[in-house]
């Protein structure tokens, strides 16, 4: 009897600290949510025109206080691009995690497996060559053919895998080989190219918020609010996946329908970013990273903590391109690989040390 | 048998390019017993039932009461058959209470049952087992035994009437080996089948009601543990000389010679 007293105590107390557990994930996903809003504010308030931040507030609540000039900048430079890089944060970690779980492997993200180098030969031969689709205005033939290009790459890696009945590593290593033969196609393009356009091409590979505009954000914001029920409505089978094929089967999981509905997801959420803002690489690895550190990887809290994280660290990034060389806006993408960079070596580091 | 309800007929499996085995049969399965697949490494053990557990492209039939469960849909055969694979993923962030749930809640067995219901039925499980104090632990933290616990714990929470176990035992102490054998002689008697691969031919003559001795993907004999377990099957299956004796407590047990 006193031995089932103290077995009741401590399931009250196991129970209750589950609880507080679960609590605590939620507070985490909305300080993410909280901190993302407070990076977006920071990062409309400043950029290379020096606005004081009383310009910018009337601006934006438009008092017609704020001359034209300024409400420009705000409108149409630093709120789009602002708001872009939220999206395209989001998108880049979403699609990161996703791509984590199906393929069982930390370092997998829509870099690291060809996305972005698909994306960018598609837009090499946009500038290039001057090869796009019909029916595009030469404004949007660049990121129409990175659009077309990223996708096609995810659907190769598909078919690659279902034609050969491949596993999970000969999937990650037909990305690597992606990665490869794309790189190798653009570097003829480059051979080729005229000064300008190999210029213009280099510029695009950096990855650059500046290419932001309205349109651009409607559509990813329409992708992104399109996809997130669909892979928060999988995340009961996702997280059954992580236990293996084998276990997954044995629940009745149709694990080849489950990867294929989430690889169409990567798709659409990697390409569409990958095309209006270039190459960003490493917040799809870095943003479920983090997120996996803070909230574990139950995917009911890991999907949304990885897209707020992304969020998060792309707005940050976004600041620090403004202010590291003040006046100038670098390229986003080379704010995120060196800070990405370190991340993926230390995950590569731990990882051996197992 | 009179009351057979599992029945295994014509079976065919393999991989993609290798056929492991053909034209397979195992007569009646009463409910409530436990069947023990041994046999030497490579014999097909593992093969065998993730056959049943229709893991793999699998041509016959199996019986059970009235479904041929590999007609039936993949959801509705969850229901009935559970299977712990041999090997667990090392790196995964999930607790273990967590893992539990997850398997409850997917493809859930019974739609209307709520999340705090589903916690309930876990804590419950871990507490009847003794993984309490480890509900909080992600599972790459567990030791190997642990995990072996847990995994067995994913298996069985979904109370399936078909269980299914890959050396369910093959990591734990003396003292977990017996208390998971109990829990599951337990489990059979309440009218579910458990099929089990045993490398340990006393645990299965000890624990078992029926042995299964593949032997090249081929049974070599089945049967009650008095009439498979014997020098010559030791000596055909297994290459080595050895005796089967009884104990003091009427099982048998191996002894090997040479």
């Amino acid at each position: 009897m006193a031995d089932n007293t103290l077995n009741k105590l401590t399931r009250t107390a196991i129970e209750e600290r589950y609880h507080k557990k679960i609590g605590t994930k939620w507070m985490i996903i909305i300080a993410l949510m909280i901190a993302s809003l407070i990076s977006f504010c920071f990062d409309i308030s400043i950029g290379p025109s020096s606005l004081k931040i009383t310009e910018v507030i009337n601006a934006l609540i438009k008092t017609g206080v704020a001359d034209q000039a300024t409400e420009v900048i705000v409108w149409q430079v630093r709120l789009p691009y602002a708001v872009m890089a939220l999206l395209v944060g989001m998108a880049l970690s979403l699609a990161g995690a996703e791509m984590q779980t199906i393929l069982n492997n930390p370092l997998a993200s829509p870099f690291t497996l060809g996305v972005s180098a698909a994306a960018s030969l598609g837009a090499g031969l946009a500038i290039i060559l001057g090869i796009s689709f019909p029916f595009f205005s030469e404004n949007w033939a660049v990121s129409t053919n990175a659009f077309v290009f990223a996708f096609a790459s995810v659907l190769l890696i598909q078919a690659l895998a279902k034609w050969r009945g491949a596993g999970v590593d000969v999937l990650v290593l037909f990305g690597i080989a992606l990665v490869f033969t794309f790189n190798a196609l653009q570097a003829l393009l480059h051979f080729i190219a005229s000064p300008e356009a190999l210029q213009q091409l280099v510029f695009w590979n950096m990855g650059s918020l500046a290419r932001a505009n309205w349109d651009k954000v409607r559509i990813l914001a329409l992708i992104t609010t399109i996809i997130i029920p669909f892979s928060m409505a999988s995340s009961w089978k996702m997280t059954a996946l992580r236990f293996g094929e084998e276990r997954a089967m044995s629940l009745g999981i149709d694990t080849k329908k489950l990867r294929f509905f989430s690889m169409l997801r990567i798709s659409f959420l990697s390409a569409t970013a990958v095309a209006f803002v270039g190459t960003i690489g490493f917040i799809g690895l870095v943003g479920p990273h983090i997120a996996r550190m803070l909230v574990g990887e139950d995917h009911r809290f890991w999907f949304p903590a990885s897209l707020l994280s992304g969020a998060l660290i792309m707005s940050m990034a976004s600041i620090a391109s403004k202010i590291i060389v003040p006046g100038t806006l670098i390229p986003v993408g080379v704010v995120t690989a060196l800070v990405g960079i370190p991340v993926f070596l230390w995950l590569i580091i731990k990882k051996g040390k197992k | 048998m009179m009351n057979a309800v599992l029945e295994i007929k014509n079976l065919s499996a393999g991989y993609p390019h290798k056929k492991i085995f053909k034209d397979f049969n195992i007569e009646g399965i009463p409910n409530g017993s436990i069947v023990a697949l041994v046999g030497p490494n490579a014999a097909g053990k593992s093969t065998l039932l993730k056959s049943v557990a229709s893991l793999l492209k699998v041509e016959g039939e199996i019986h059970y009461k009235q479904l041929n469960i590999l007609k039936e849909s993949k959801i509705n055969r969850s229901k009935i058959v559970g299977y712990m694979p041999q090997h667990q993923r090392d790196e995964i962030e999930l607790t273990v209470i967590e893992s539990l749930i997850t398997v409850l809640k997917v493809n859930a067995l019974d739609h209307n049952s709520s999340l705090p219901e589903i916690e309930k039925r876990g804590f419950d499980l871990l507490e009847e087992i003794g993984l309490l104090d480890i509900a909080l632990e992600p599972l790459k933290n567990l030791s190997g035994g642990q995990k072996q616990m847990a995994s067995l714990a994913q298996a069985i929470i979904r109370k399936p009437q078909i269980l299914l176990l890959d050396e369910p035992t093959s990591a734990l102490d003396l003292h977990h080996q017996v208390a998971v054998m109990k829990y599951l002689k337990n489990y059979a008697a309440k009218g579910n089948i458990i099929i089990m691969v045993l490398h340990d031919l006393n645990l299965a003559a000890r624990w078992s009601d029926f042995l299964v001795v593949l032997s090249k993907g081929k049974i070599y004999n089945y049967g009650k543990a008095a009439d498979v377990l014997t020098p010559q099957m030791l000596n055909d299956v297994y290459h080595v000389k050895g005796r089967v004796e009884k104990c003091s407590n009427h099982f048998l047990q191996v002894m090997v010679d040479a």
